[in-house]
């Protein structure tokens, strides 16, 4: 496994969207490489933070929505001055 | 008129998740929370002109949405709110052991403590997300915290997922670096 492709499935598995023999892979990939390595643990570090922080975000939806009413407004304070 | 040219069409896409954020950990109903950030670019854009450009516009949105949740709990907090409240239990009843017992402190909330450190995470996640190229705090949001699939971002975006997997990687790498300067 290079380091690219390392890097790949470390992506991938922060998802849950690796198998099996890619993670073991990996795992065997890492012993040896210590920059993958470090980026297999700094990347593991960001998924647990932002699992932790509660973080949220507007759904496309919404925000759509939003923006109509926003520009409706706009367009409303423009016609007044 | 002022020299710093406000561009209010850009706001939903700019601040309105930050704003969101805020909002969600103080007053946690998303509709709610949803209409206090309409409201408040509403009120951003009726006093635009009163912006003088000494904080950056997102400081200024939030100063307004900060009055905005006090002015919500004040409302539920008015007479209407007030005659709601009702003593559920009588003095003299047997209830009253019932009574303590749920008095115990629920051990399901998190302490206050806890509640602050992730509302200053997440906003320090959003102050690194900013540096982000648009693009890419835009996948990487809608993979990441949306939890979409590959399949739809890709389908949405116009993207083949090794792209998505690209731009994924270069976000979760710049993110990193990011927190581990301003957070660890």
């Amino acid at each position: 496994m290079s380091c690219e492709e390392a890097s790949h499935v470390c992506d991938k598995a922060q998802y849950n969207e690796s198998t099996f023999l890619e993670r073991l892979k990996l795992r065997i990939h890492i012993l040896f490489c210590d920059l993958c390595k470090k980026h297999t643990i700094d990347n593991h570090k960001l998924t647990e933070t932002i699992k932790k922080s509660n973080i949220v975000c507007l759904d496309s939806k919404s925000k759509s929505e939003m923006k109509k009413c926003l520009e409706k407004e706009i367009k409303n304070q423009n016609a007044k001055h | 008129m002022p020299d710093h040219k406000i561009d209010a069409t850009k706001w939903i896409d700019s601040y309105s998740d930050y704003l969101y954020n805020y909002t969600i950990s103080r007053v946690s109903d998303s509709e709610i929370a949803k209409d206090l950030v309409q409201d408040t670019f509403f009120a951003g854009l009726k006093s635009m002109k009163n912006f003088k450009g000494e904080a950056s516009e997102r400081t200024w949105l939030i100063s307004i949405l900060k009055r905005k949740i006090i002015d919500y709990y004040r409302k539920i907090n008015s007479k209407k709110g007030k005659a709601e409240v009702r003593m559920s239990y009588s003095s003299d009843s047997e209830d009253e052991g019932e009574w303590l017992e749920e008095r115990v402190e629920d051990q399901s909330y998190k302490n206050a403590e806890d509640v602050l450190e992730n509302t200053e995470l997440s906003i320090a996640i959003y102050n690194c997300l900013d540096k982000l190229p648009e693009k890419q705090a835009q996948v990487f949001k809608m993979k990441t915290i949306e939890n979409y699939d590959t399949e739809i971002i890709c389908n949405e975006l116009n993207i083949t997922a090794s792209n998505l997997w690209v731009i994924i990687h270069r976000a979760r790498t710049a993110l990193s670096s990011c927190l581990e300067k301003n957070w660890y």
